[in-house]
């Protein structure tokens, strides 16, 4: 893979240093059969250290769930080698089978088909709820 | 078709109308006594409870309809281990509306994605129990004739006392209401039952001096300690005693107080106190049979 351009996928810029493999891990990256970068520590004017990751396809997962982790990173969404889009991703409204309930009283517990549905209670204050018992949502 | 999960799903006119319904009820018996005829209820509950199954089924009986159910999982097919959504489908093949009650959080609400009828949560575990805070204003409304101006103090458990939480909220839309929240620290309100109180600008304080606030209550809801909301067993049996009511206690109190209980208490108000006027718990079962009536004819869209 060239790490300088990829046809269609993505360039998730601007990661907190050292939080790129947990964004790997979440978008399942490990799991896919095409090119994938994760450079850390790359230098940064803005944060001094960075993480980057490329991706040469655009996952299947809700990338705005990238929003929840670290709202401050910036999604390249690039086709036929143009970068066509670039944007922070939004919280969205309601996220599923993303993040699982951590309350041991939650029907998610016992009913193990069921979907983990997180829904925003306060965008100001990044907050997600469980659909089924409201407990805030876990740290990803 | 509409299910109902929390207080907050009713507007304030919708509570409003369920009132005058309830009080139509009271007033009127004989009116409404064949305005379910050849309706079911199903009540499901997954564990336990004694006010609130028998008050569902007298109330859908004394509407003219009938009842079936289970009140405990072990004789339902939950055992077999099928899912609520599984046993909810079926259900709703036999029954017109369905009172669902289930250890888990969130469980009727899950219930109500799945039913081809009305579910209404009858208690989740910790979380909402809205027939309960239905029961709580009729009695208020009942009582004080008016959810205006009220200085509403809650005592005992507040940390995971659900019937409070949502009574709260429930009065909290109510202009010129204020609250006093009398716990241990250990039991105080959580913050995000504390939320729509500061969203909507109310008035509220906290203490652990039941005797000190007294004076100044128009209602004093109490709550049981309960047993079953605790993973320590030695913090229940240090906390469970903290604040029990007693005759002296209610020497400096308005002499038209209300004092109100979910029910059942286990000796947080002393038997003494139940022949004061002022104790209005046992009204509370009565008015919850009215509002549970009045709920199930408004899902049931019953004229």
């Amino acid at each position: 893979m060239n790490i300088d351009s990829i046809k269609t996928g993505i360039v998730i810029d601007h990661i907190k240093a050292g939080d790129g493999m947990r964004i790997y891990n979440f978008l399942n990256l490990g799991e896919m059969d095409c090119s994938v970068a994760l450079i850390k520590n790359a230098s940064s004017r803005k944060m001094g250290k960075k993480d980057i990751i490329k991706v040469d396809t655009v996952p299947d997962t809700d990338l705005n769930a990238l929003g929840f982790i670290d709202p401050n990173i910036t999604l390249n969404i690039i086709e036929n080698g143009e970068r066509v889009r670039k944007y922070h991703p939004e919280l969205p409204e309601r996220m599923t089978n993303i993040l699982k309930c951590k309350n041991p009283r939650c029907i998610t517990t016992t009913e193990q088909e069921l979907p983990h549905v997180f829904i925003l209670t306060d965008r100001e204050r990044d907050e997600y709820r469980c659909l089924y018992c409201e407990s805030k949502a876990p740290a990803l | 078709m509409r299910s109902i999960n929390s207080i907050k799903d009713l507007s304030l006119q919708e509570i409003d109308a369920l009132v005058q319904t309830a009080e139509d009820i009271i007033a009127r018996p004989e009116h409404y006594a064949r305005k379910m005829a050849g309706k079911k209820l199903a009540t499901l509950f997954y564990e336990p409870s004694t006010r609130t199954r028998l008050s569902f089924e007298a109330a859908m009986i004394e509407l003219g309809g009938h009842v079936i159910g289970f009140s405990e999982a072990q004789s339902s097919s939950a055992a077999k281990g099928e899912s609520i959504a599984d046993t909810v489908k079926t259900i709703s093949c036999y029954a017109d509306i369905i009172a669902m009650r289930h250890p888990k959080e969130g469980a009727p609400l899950v219930a109500s994605l799945n039913a081809g009828v009305p579910v209404i949560n009858s208690g989740d575990g910790g979380h909402n129990h809205p027939t309960q805070t239905l029961a709580d204003l009729l009695t208020i409304h009942r009582e004080k004739g008016t959810f205006q101006n009220l200085r509403v103090g809650v005592c005992g458990d507040l940390k995971f006392g659900r019937t409070v939480h949502s009574l709260v909220d429930a009065m909290s839309r109510y202009d010129g209401v204020s609250f006093v929240m009398i716990s241990p620290e250990e039991l105080k309100v959580p913050s995000y039952a504390k939320l729509p109180l500061k969203e909507r600008g109310i008035p509220y304080t906290q203490t652990t001096d039941l005797a000190a606030a007294m004076p100044e209550l128009d209602i004093l809801y109490m709550t049981r300690v309960q047993r079953e909301r605790f993973f320590n067993e030695d913090d229940y049996v240090r906390l469970k005693d903290s604040y029990i009511l007693t005759p002296q206690k209610l020497t400096t109190a308005k002499k038209d107080l209300i004092i109100m209980h979910p029910l059942p208490r286990v000796n947080e108000i002393s038997v003494a106190i139940d022949e004061d006027p002022r104790a209005c718990y046992f009204k509370q079962v009565l008015y919850g049979k009215y509002m549970r009536m009045a709920l199930m004819m408004m899902l049931l869209e019953v004229k």
